[in-house]
C-alpha cells in the first residue's frame, strides 16, 4: 500500500487482519476457491476474446458451420465442475464445524446485543460497552443474546460472525492469537442506529488481560445475581428446607433434569433462563407448575447475572430465607405461589 | 445522433436455405401495424393486444426502473464520505430500503417477462396473442395498481425495514409505512401469477403447427421456466408478508419471540420465496442471451437440449437452496450441510449455459452491434456474479462476508451486471420489431461499453470491501474504507451515464430512426418473419414450423447429431 502512501492518501488495507488460528484456515479455503473460480473464469474470459477476435465478422459472406453440440463435451462439463465443487463444500464444512465445537476449558464472557450497543459481562463481574477485551492464547466462549431485534456479532478478524437473536442463546468461540485492537460490527440490519452499533476486539497478552480485569473488577457477576436472587425473593420457594416448593438449585447446573412431561433437558444456561422468564415451558418433575413468571422484571442482562449465580451453588451455598423481615423494595408484591396447593 | 443503425460488414442476404414457411414479407398489401390501429388513449388502456400491453409494462416499469436508481444514486453519494453527511441515517435506511423494494419487485421481476416475454413469446410460437389477452390486460393494471400502492409507502412515508422485512425489527421496532408497502407487494404478486400462468398456458396451447417443444427457441423455455416458478412461490410471499401485517396489526405472536413467535421461521418463509425468486429474475436473461449470441455468430446453438434442460434445472433446483441465506442465523448444522451441498449443484446448470454460449461463438460469424456488446458484458459478468457465489456457498467463507458487501457485488453482479445487461441487450435487439425504427449505432454501442467499465468500477471494490469486513446496509463507516468507497461511486456515476444514454437516442429513434425493414438482424426466430412494427395479429397467416430455431449456419461442415 506504499502507493497510497506515496501519493500521500491514507492506507488501505485490501485484506483483513488475521487475528485467529481459524482466519487463516478461512483464507486458506477462499485462495483455494479464488485460484479455482479464478482459472475457470479466466479461461472462459480467455475463450470468449479469442472467439470474438478470431471470429469477428468479416465479410458478409463469411460461412459459418452448422454445429449443434458434442455430446462428450456437454457431459465433460457438466459433471467436471463436481469434483472442485465437492472439495469446496467438504472444506467449508470441515472448516466451519469447528464452530459447534467450543473447548470445554474456553474463558466466557456474556453478551447482550441491544439497540444500539454491545454490553458485555465477564464472569469476574467486569463489565464493557462495545469493547470486549480477551486474552490471547486461550479459547473464549461468547454467549450472546438480544434484547430486542436480531443483530449480528461481526468479527472479520476472527473470520467469524453470528446472528444474535431475541429470546435464545447462541455461542460462538475464538482462539485470539496475536494482540492487537479489532473492530466489531453489528451485521444485522437493526435501524436507526446500525452503524453506530460497532465497536472493538481488544486482544491483549495474557498478563495484560488479567491486569486488565483485575483493574475492572466490582464484584463477580455471581455476586451481582445473589444479590439480585435475595431481591427478587426467589429465595421463599426455592429453599432447601421442608417447606420448599421449588427445585433446589445448589449443584443443579448442568445435570439433566426430569420434567414433568416424562422428556429430560440439561439445565445449561438457555434451561435456566427459560425457567426464569417461561417457567411454564419446562417444569422440572416433581414440582407444581407454581413459579410466576419474571418477564418485564428482569433484562436479559439480570438473567445472566442470575445464571451465574445459580451456575456457582454448590451444597449449602443457598441462603436461608427469613420470613420475619419484609421483602425488600423492588420485590414482586405477592409471593409467588401461584397454585399453592401445598400450602 | 450521426449514424444509424447499418450492420457492419453488412450481412449476405436471407440464407439460401428456405427460411421459415411462408411468412408474408412487408411491402404487400398487409394489415396495419399494431402501433397505428386502433387509435387513442382508449385504445391503448383498454387494450389486449400483448405487444401494446408489453408497450404499457415498459413505460411502468422504465420508471420505476429510474426511481429505483435515483435512491441508489443518493445511497453511493452518501457513501463518498466516512461519516455519510449527505443524508441522516434515518432517510439513508429509508432509501436503501426503497432501492431495493423498487428494483425487485417492480422493475427486476417484471421486466423481461412482461416487456419482452409479452411482446416476443407469442410471437415466436407462432401465436396470435397470449392465451388470457383479458387476463393479461388485467395484469398490468394489478401491478399498477400494487407499485401505486408501495410506492406511496416507500417514497412520500417512508420504510426503513430492509426488502427483506425481517422480523421482530419489521413488526415491533419500525415506526414507519411497513404494511402499506408489504400490502401493494401482495397485490403485485397477484399480477406476477396471472403472467405465469399466461405464458405456462400460451406454451402449451397455442403453438403453431410443427413448433414442437424441441424447436422452442430458448427465450421461450426459460420464460415457461421462470412462470412455474412464478406460480409456485409467489403465494408463499404472500403469505408471509400477510403474517408480518398480522404481526404489527393485532400483536399477535407469530416471528417476535416477545410474543411467543419464532424470526427464523420468518426467515425460512421467505427465502422460500425469495431465492426462487433470483431464479425468476435471471433465467429470462440467460434466454436473451441465447438469443442474441446465435444471431450475432451466425450459428446454431450449442448444445441446445443441455440449454433447454439447464432452464427446468435452475427451476427445480433453486426451490432447494433457501437456507444459504441462513448459515449464521441459527438453523441447525443439518441443515447448512443440506443447502451448503444443493447451492453447489444449482450452480452447475448455470455453468452448463456459461459453456454452451462461448461454444457457440465459436468458427462463428461475430458482429458487435449493441445487443451483441451487451450479451457478451452479460456471460462475463454473470460468469464472475455466479462463481462469487461460490464462495458463499462454502460454509466457513459465508460465516466471513455474510452481510458484508461482499454479498451486495455478488447480488449485484448477476442482477445488475447480468440480469439489466439481457434487458438492454433484449430490448435493443427487438426495439427495431417493436418500433419499426433502427437507433444510433455509434451511441449504441456507447451506452454498452460505459454500462460494462461503470459496472465494473462500481462493483469490483465491493467485493474487496466485503472480504475486509465492510458491513451492507451502513451509512458511515470506518475511514479506512474511504477509498474503496469512493472508487465504486465513481463508477456508479460512469453506471448511471451509460443507463440514460439509451432514453435518449432510443427516443430520438422514434421520430428520426432508419426504418429498420422485417428483419434488420437477419434472424431466423418467426418474430422477425412478419412486419416491424408487426401487425395486430401478429401473422397474415398461421406460420408452419419445419425446422429448429437456430439455424444461422450458411455452410461448411456438419456436425449435428
Amino acid at each position: 500500500m506504499d502507493l497510497f502512501a506515496a501519493i500521500g492518501m491514507p492506507e488501505v488495507p485490501l485484506f483483513p487482519d488475521q487475528a485467529s488460528a481459524h482466519a487463516g484456515r478461512v483464507d486458506r479455503l477462499f485462495f483455494f476457491i479464488l485460484a479455482v473460480t479464478g482459472g475457470m473464469g479466466a479461461s472462459v474470459g480467455l475463450l470468449l476474446a479469442v472467439f470474438a477476435f478470431r471470429y469477428r465478422r468479416r465479410t458478409a459472406a463469411d460461412r459459418t458451420p452448422r454445429i449443434t453440440g458434442f455430446p462428450l463435451l456437454e457431459w465433460g462439463w457438466t459433471l467436471g465442475p463436481i469434483l472442485p465443487f465437492a472439495v469446496m463444500f467438504a472444506w467449508g464444512l470441515a472448516v466451519y464445524r469447528d464452530n459447534y465445537a467450543p473447548p470445554p476449558d474456553a474463558y466466557e464472557v456474556f453478551v447482550v446485543g441491544k439497540q444500539w450497543m454491545w454490553k458485555v459481562q465477564h464472569p469476574g463481574g467486569q463489565r464493557e460497552i462495545n469493547e470486549l477485551h480477551l486474552p490471547a492464547g486461550r479459547p473464549v466462549k461468547v454467549t450472546l443474546i438480544s434484547e430486542d431485534v436480531i443483530h449480528d456479532f461481526g468479527t472479520p478478524a476472527f473470520r467469524k460472525k453470528v446472528d444474535v437473536l431475541p429470546g435464545r442463546y447462541v455461542t460462538v468461540w475464538y482462539e485470539p492469537t496475536a494482540p492487537g485492537r479489532y473492530r466489531l460490527f453489528c451485521n444485522q440490519y437493526c435501524g436507526t442506529g446500525h452503524a453506530d452499533m460497532v465497536g472493538a476486539i481488544v486482544v491483549q497478552r495474557p498478563d495484560e488481560h488479567s491486569k486488565w480485569l483485575r483493574d475492572h473488577a466490582e464484584g463477580s457477576a455471581a455476586l451481582e445475581g445473589r444479590k439480585l436472587f435475595l431481591k427478587l425473593q426467589c429465595v421463599s420457594c426455592h429453599r432447601t428446607d421442608g417447606d420448599a416448593k421449588a427445585p433446589v438449585l445448589e449443584g443443579l447446573y448442568g445435570r439433566r433434569v426430569l420434567l414433568r412431561d416424562g422428556s429430560t433437558t440439561e439445565a445449561d444456561a438457555a434451561y435456566i433462563r427459560d425457567s426464569i422468564l417461561y417457567p411454564a415451558k419446562q417444569v422440572a418433575a416433581p414440582w407444581e407448575p407454581v413459579m410466576p413468571t419474571f418477564q418485564g422484571q428482569v433484562s436479559e442482562e439480570e438473567v445472566l447475572l442470575l445464571v451465574a449465580y445459580v451456575r456457582s451453588l454448590g451444597r449449602g451455598d443457598l441462603p436461608r430465607p427469613n420470613n420475619d423481615t419484609p421483602p425488600p423494595i423492588g420485590a414482586p408484591t405477592e409471593l409467588p405461589n401461584a397454585g399453592g396447593a401445598k400450602k | 445522433m450521426s449514424t444509424d443503425l447499418e450492420v457492419f460488414p453488412p450481412l449476405r442476404p436471407a440464407p439460401p436455405s428456405e427460411p421459415q414457411a411462408a411468412p408474408p414479407l412487408p411491402g404487400a398489401a398487409v394489415a396495419p401495424s399494431y402501433l397505428t390501429e386502433p387509435h387513442g388513449w382508449a385504445s391503448w388502456l383498454f387494450t389486449t393486444d400483448h405487444k401494446r400491453i408489453a408497450i404499457l409494462y415498459m413505460v411502468t416499469v422504465t420508471l420505476f426502473f429510474f426511481v429505483g436508481g435515483a435512491a441508489a444514486t443518493v445511497i453511493r453519494l452518501n457513501l463518498i464520505a466516512p461519516q455519510g453527511s449527505l443524508v441522516s441515517a434515518e432517510l439513508y435506511n429509508k432509501l436503501f430500503t426503497a432501492h431495493g423494494i423498487v428494483m425487485v419487485w417492480f422493475f427486476l421481476i417484471p421486466v423481461i417477462p412482461t416487456v419482452l416475454g409479452n411482446f416476443v413469446l407469442p410471437m415466436m410460437i407462432g401465436a396470435k396473442d397470449l392465451a388470457f389477452p383479458r387476463l393479461n390486460l388485467l395484469s398490468w393494471y394489478v401491478f399498477t395498481a400494487g407499485a401505486v400502492i408501495t410506492l406511496t409507502a416507500v417514497l412520500f412515508g417512508g420504510v426503513d425495514s430492509g426488502w427483506t422485512f425481517y422480523p421482530p425489527f419489521s413488526t415491533r421496532s419500525s415506526y414507519t409505512y411497513v404494511v402499506p408497502a408489504a400490502v401493494g407487494i401482495i397485490v403485485t404478486g397477484f399480477s406476477t401469477i396471472m403472467t405465469g400462468l399466461n405464458f405456462v398456458i400460451t406454451v402449451h396451447t397455442l403453438r403453431a403447427p410443427g413448433m414442437t417443444w424441441g424447436r422452442l427457441p430458448i427465450f421461450v423455455w426459460s420464460n415457461y421456466a421462470t412462470s412455474l416458478i412464478m406460480l409456485l412461490a409467489t403465494p408463499v410471499l404472500a403469505a408471509v408478508l400477510a403474517l408480518i401485517a398480522v404481526e404489527r396489526l393485532a400483536g399477535i405472536g407469530i416471528f417476535d419471540p416477545s410474543l411467543g413467535g419464532d424470526p427464523i421461521l420468518f426467515q425460512h418463509l421467505f427465502w422460500f420465496y425469495s431465492h426462487p425468486a433470483v431464479y425468476i429474475m435471471i433465467l429470462p436473461g440467460m434466454g436473451v442471451v441465447t438469443e442474441l449470441v446465435t444471431c450475432f455468430s451466425r450459428k446454431t446453438l450449442f448444445g441446445y437440449k443441455f440449454v433447454a434442460a439447464a432452464s427446468i434445472c435452475i427451476a427445480g433446483f433453486g426451490f432447494l437452496v433457501w437456507g444459504h441465506h441462513m448459515f449464521v442465523a441459527g438453523q441447525s448444522l443439518l441443515a447448512s450441510i443440506a443447502f451448503s451441498a444443493l447451492s453447489y449443484l444449482v450452480a452447475i446448470p448455470s455453468a452448463i449455459k456459461v459453456f454452451n454460449w462461448t461454444a457457440t461463438m465459436f468458427r462463428g460469424s461475430i458482429a458487435f452491434e449493441a445487443p451483441m456488446l451487451y450479451a457478451v458484458g452479460f456471460i462475463l459478468l454473470f460468469t464472475i456474479g455466479g462463481m462469487s457465489g461460490l464462495f458463499l456457498a462454502a460454509l466457513a467463507v459465508d460465516q466471513h462476508v455474510h452481510d458484508t458487501y461482499f454479498i451486495i457485488a455478488h447480488f449485484h453482479f448477476i442482477m445488475v451486471g447480468g440480469m439489466v445487461s439481457a434487458y438492454f441487450g433484449g430490448l435493443h435487439y427487438w426495439w427495431p420489431k417493436m418500433t419499426g425504427r433502427l437507433y444510433s449505432r455509434p451511441w449504441s454501442r456507447l451506452a454498452a461499453l460505459l454500462i460494462f467499465a461503470g459496472f465494473f468500477l462500481t462493483f469490483l471494490p465491493q467485493f474487496v470491501l466485503g472480504y475486509l469486513g465492510m458491513p451492507r446496509r451502513y451509512h458511515h463507516y470506518p475511514p479506512e474504507f474511504q477509498v474503496l468507497n469512493v472508487l465504486s461511486s465513481a463508477g456508479a456515476s460512469i453506471l448511471a451515464v451509460g443507463y440514460v444514454l439509451p432514453f435518449f437516442y432510443l427516443f430520438h429513434s422514434l421520430r428520426w430512426g432508419k426504418p429498420a425493414g422485417p428483419n434488420p438482424w437477419q434472424a431466423t426466430g418467426l418474430e422477425w418473419q412478419t412486419a416491424s412494427p408487426p401487425p395486430k395479429h401478429n401473422f397474415e397467416q398461421t406460420p408452419v414450423i419445419t425446422r429448429g430455431p437456430y439455424e444461422y449456419a450458411t455452410g461448411g461442415t456438419d456436425h449435428a447429431r
